[in-house]
């Protein structure tokens, strides 16, 4: 005869041990699905650059501004934004909601730096996305990846407004792990983005 | 092993209080919240049934237009909206809907749960659906409807020449779509991870299930290759980018590549779950279990894996090297292995059994042969040089329509016989079943046979007309009655359906006396599915008895759960139970949200930038609203008996 444990999760903080285990087995599947889905789709992207790149004779072309100057910097604010998130999240793993409040502002302050640096970058570039080829897939992919950072931002505002109100404790913040899930997706996919539009052709240089 | 058994108080089911936490309420309220999956999975049968219905009527014209050479009654512009329009509606708005809709009915009562895993997002995915379908069909309303083929190849789509409305629908419409493929799909993956009764290990799962779920992982991998093609078609049309623009460095291609990386998937996506369905209803008819289960799985999901490795035999013709088309060549015929695994399942299933030929059975039966004809032409278009020869004929149209209407229209008429007892609680008529089986084999096959001559002697397909007297004028005549006697099928069964209604046979629990757990409640089932959540032993949990098996399933005894709308959560493979789920109420803002995104969506077809910002605007608040009673509000103090203990004897 052996005794199982089954927790009540969804509406209120479960029992022991366990529950956040079962809180992924339903919701951060979904999250997980959604990123696997969102992740196809950059690499569509990315495979339609590759592969128009291919068919080019100077890529990227000589009148495209690719430079490092903007966008390392940038890529450092982002990851920053992640590590500061993970930090956050394990505050709130040990009940410390002062320091789940704490990442989430400060990650948040990061991931719009970035959104503004990236219009920055926007502005200085002398290609319009009808102006050529490289532009069009320059802006289409950094556009969409800066939307997708505001997807993000948005679900690091709602949870932080959780924070505030006190949704969250050490065994019921699903939300926030779901959250947090999402924006290291935008990071490690804006990764791929910086590689393929900046990194190989600077270094091809 | 354990057995989860009954608390003892418990052990009186108080069905008046389940009743009470699981129905929703009457009226128009309760219609447009509701998150029940048998009230979601009827509306996406009934939609995708009055889509195929359209679709049907597009192809009765473009067919009245074909009897005879020399017609000119439909426009070419006219003819090509309505072999569009056929293709779009037939591929996108009834073939995979349709079989959303038997999953998501059946779903949570093959698997011994109470809903699905995200209730409100399939109601989202519901909806979605139906206003992505209405949203291209709306191109009907302003004379502008898609016309570049479902497959909408550039440069003839691209803005130069085709300046209206119509690709706009097209590709919008199909974004729209996709948004609602992909999150019903999400909500298909989790369910089959996590939803499961105690003891539901994968290897006694109906396979439609495995069907359902291989579908939708491709759908979660393949549909954005969809979203990025349209995407990057409608930049190209209105914001004047170059990715198709050859002029300017763009390449046609890869618009064919996008595609076809997603619609080849997509043929699997729309037959795989049928598959899946013939699986399990042919074992009720033969009496014993399907041979071969665990092969009929595995060659599912094998499927499915190398079906995502031969988009390019759709592009034999455009001049690849011949390395590439050698290899997707190759690729293309591994097909007809796994396929030819599950038919040889089935008819060993049935040359081992005892087959009763009921109406259901007579559909798969149908299903069998018309897979195994589209099966073989297939085999023979995926072979380079023979494609090269008729590509473009109408050869290619007999292929695509075998394995259509015999993968999928097959087995869901086979399963509307199956399981709308099930559904409505009255059977339909045995004898007018069998006409409709009769009339629809007899009529798809005079329908698409003669189309493999018609293509060999040269017709090219989507020609709005032919000149008379090139030898094409017979099969043409041949395949319109054929098409007329497949219509008459379809109008006599809707004539079934209704009739049944007020005097089919009452059909009781289980009128087959079929294996799965569906068929343990009643027809229809009550709105918690099960009184006590059971417990499942093998893959055929109604034939235990029979068959011997041990130790049996436990159907009348278990977790009762009547604190609110919950579940039992299990552990993805072998169904040990982890977790009581607390499952959401009905909600309004799946619509909500649902008609934000269809604002967007028809706003961006009009290039509305204000209107459809302010539906972005829309889409956020619905969102948030969503999620704010969850994600927002102080957490409550925790309710007495939360944490609480399920009795559990181990058998082992």
């Amino acid at each position: 005869m052996t005794t199982a444990r089954l927790q009540t999760i969804g509406g209120a903080d479960a029992g022991a041990r366990g529950s956040e285990d079962a809180v992924h087995a339903s919701g951060r599947w979904a999250m997980r699905l959604v990123i696997a889905t969102e992740a196809c789709f950059f690499g569509y992207l990315l495979f339609s650059y590759w592969y128009l790149a291919a068919f080019a004779t100077t890529w990227p072309p000589h009148d495209a501004q690719v430079s490092l100057h903007l966008a390392l910097p940038n890529t450092g604010i982002l990851l920053a934004s992640s590590a500061l998130l993970i930090w956050g999240e394990s505050g709130i793993k040990r009940g410390r909601i002062g320091q789940l409040r704490a990442g989430l502002a400060l990650t948040t302050a990061l991931g719009a730096l970035f959104v503004a640096v990236q219009f920055v970058e926007w502005s200085r570039q002398t290609v319009t996305p009808s102006g050529s080829l490289w532009g069009s897939l320059f802006f289409t992919i950094t556009g969409f990846h800066v939307a997708h950072v505001c997807v993000g931002l948005l679900m690091l505002v709602v949870v932080q407004v959780g924070a505030w109100r006190g949704a969250f404790t050490a065994r019921r913040h699903g939300y926030v792990s779901n959250a947090a899930l999402y924006w290291h997706f935008v990071d490690v996919v804006w990764l791929a983005v910086f590689t393929s539009l900046y990194l190989v052709p600077v270094l091809n240089r | 092993m354990a057995t989860v058994v009954a608390e003892t108080a418990e052990a009186d089911a108080p069905v008046a209080t389940l009743d009470r936490i699981w129905r929703t309420p009457p009226g128009l309220l309760g219609t447009l919240t509701s998150v029940d999956h048998k009230t979601i999975g009827i509306r996406y049968l009934v939609t995708a049934f009055a889509f195929l219905l359209v679709g049907g009527l597009e192809a009765g014209a473009m067919r009245a237009q074909l009897t005879h050479g020399d017609t000119h009654w439909l426009s070419p512009e006219a003819y090509n909206q309505f072999f569009t329009m056929h293709g779009v509606t037939m591929l996108f708005l009834y073939a995979s809907p349709v079989l959303s809709g038997f999953s998501n009915y059946l779903w949570p009562l093959m698997i011994g749960a109470r809903d699905m895993a995200y209730p409100r997002v399939n109601a989202l995915s519901y909806w979605t659906y139906l206003l992505a379908g209405l949203l291209i069909y709306a191109s009907v309303l302003v004379g502008q409807s898609p016309d570049g083929g479902w497959f909408a190849y550039v440069p003839m789509t691209g803005a130069t020449y085709s300046p209206g409305l119509n690709i706009d629908f097209y590709t919008v419409g199909l974004t729209f779509l996709g948004f609602s493929t992909t999150v019903g799909a999400v909500n298909f993956i989790g369910t089959f991870f996590c939803m499961k009764a105690p003891g539901m290990s994968v290897n006694r799962l109906p396979v439609i299930l495995w069907g359902t779920l291989s579908s939708s992982i491709a759908a979660v991998v393949f549909v954005p290759a969809l979203t990025v093609a349209c995407v990057l078609l409608y930049l190209d049309r209105h914001v004047h980018t170059h990715f198709f623009d050859a002029a300017n460095g763009g390449q046609p291609m890869l618009w064919q590549h996008l595609f076809w990386i997603f619609g080849h998937p997509w043929v699997y996506i729309v037959v795989l779950p049928a598959i899946g369905i013939a699986s399990d209803i042919i074992p009720t008819f033969c009496r014993r279990p399907l041979a071969g289960y665990t092969f009929v799985t595995l060659s599912t999901i094998a499927t499915i894996m190398l079906g995502s490795g031969v988009w390019v035999h759709h592009m034999f013709a455009t001049g690849l090297p011949q390395m590439s088309t050698s290899f997707f060549s190759a690729a293309s015929m591994t097909i007809s292995l796994t396929s030819g695994v599950s038919v040889f399942a089935w008819l060993a299933t049935i040359w081992h059994g005892r087959p009763q030929f009921r109406v259901p059975f007579l559909f798969m039966c149908g299903f069998i042969i018309l897979f195994v004809i589209g099966g073989v032409n297939g085999v023979m278009t995926a072979s380079v040089p023979f494609d090269q020869q008729l590509h473009d004929s109408y050869f290619v149209v007999a292929h695509l329509h075998y394995v259509l209407v015999g993968i999928n229209v097959f087995p869901v008429m086979g399963a509307f016989y199956y399981w709308i007892p099930k559904m409505t609680g009255r059977m339909l008529s045995e004898r007018i079943g069998r006409w409709v089986f009769w009339l629809m084999f007899i009529g798809a096959n005079l329908t698409f046979f003669p189309m493999h001559i018609t293509g060999m002697l040269g017709m090219p397909r989507r020609v709005y007309t032919y000149a008379s007297g090139l030898g094409w004028d017979t099969s043409n005549l041949l395949i319109t009655i054929g098409a007329a006697t497949f219509a008459a099928s379809i109008l006599l069964f809707l004539f079934d359906v209704v009739r049944s209604r007020s005097v089919g046979p009452i059909a009781g629990d289980n009128p087959w006396d079929a294996p799965t757990l569906e068929w343990s409640v009643s027809s229809p089932p009550p709105p918690y599915n099960f009184a006590v959540i059971p417990t499942v032993r093998s893959p055929y949990p109604l034939w235990e008895s029979r068959l011997g098996e041990r130790p049996a399933s436990v159907l009348d005894a278990g977790p009762v759960l009547a604190d609110g709308r919950e579940t039992v959560g299990t552990d993805a493979l072998d169904g040990e139970p982890v977790a009581i789920l607390r499952m959401p109420e009905d909600s309004p803002w799946p619509l909500l949200l649902a008609i934000a995104l269809a604002w967007v969506s028809l706003a961006l077809v009009f290039s509305a930038w204000t209107w459809s910002l302010i539906g972005v605007a829309l889409t956020v608040a619905s969102i948030i609203g969503w999620l704010a009673p969850a994600a927002m509000q102080p957490a409550r103090a925790e309710p007495t008996g939360s944490d609480r203990r399920l009795p559990m004897t181990s058998d082992a």
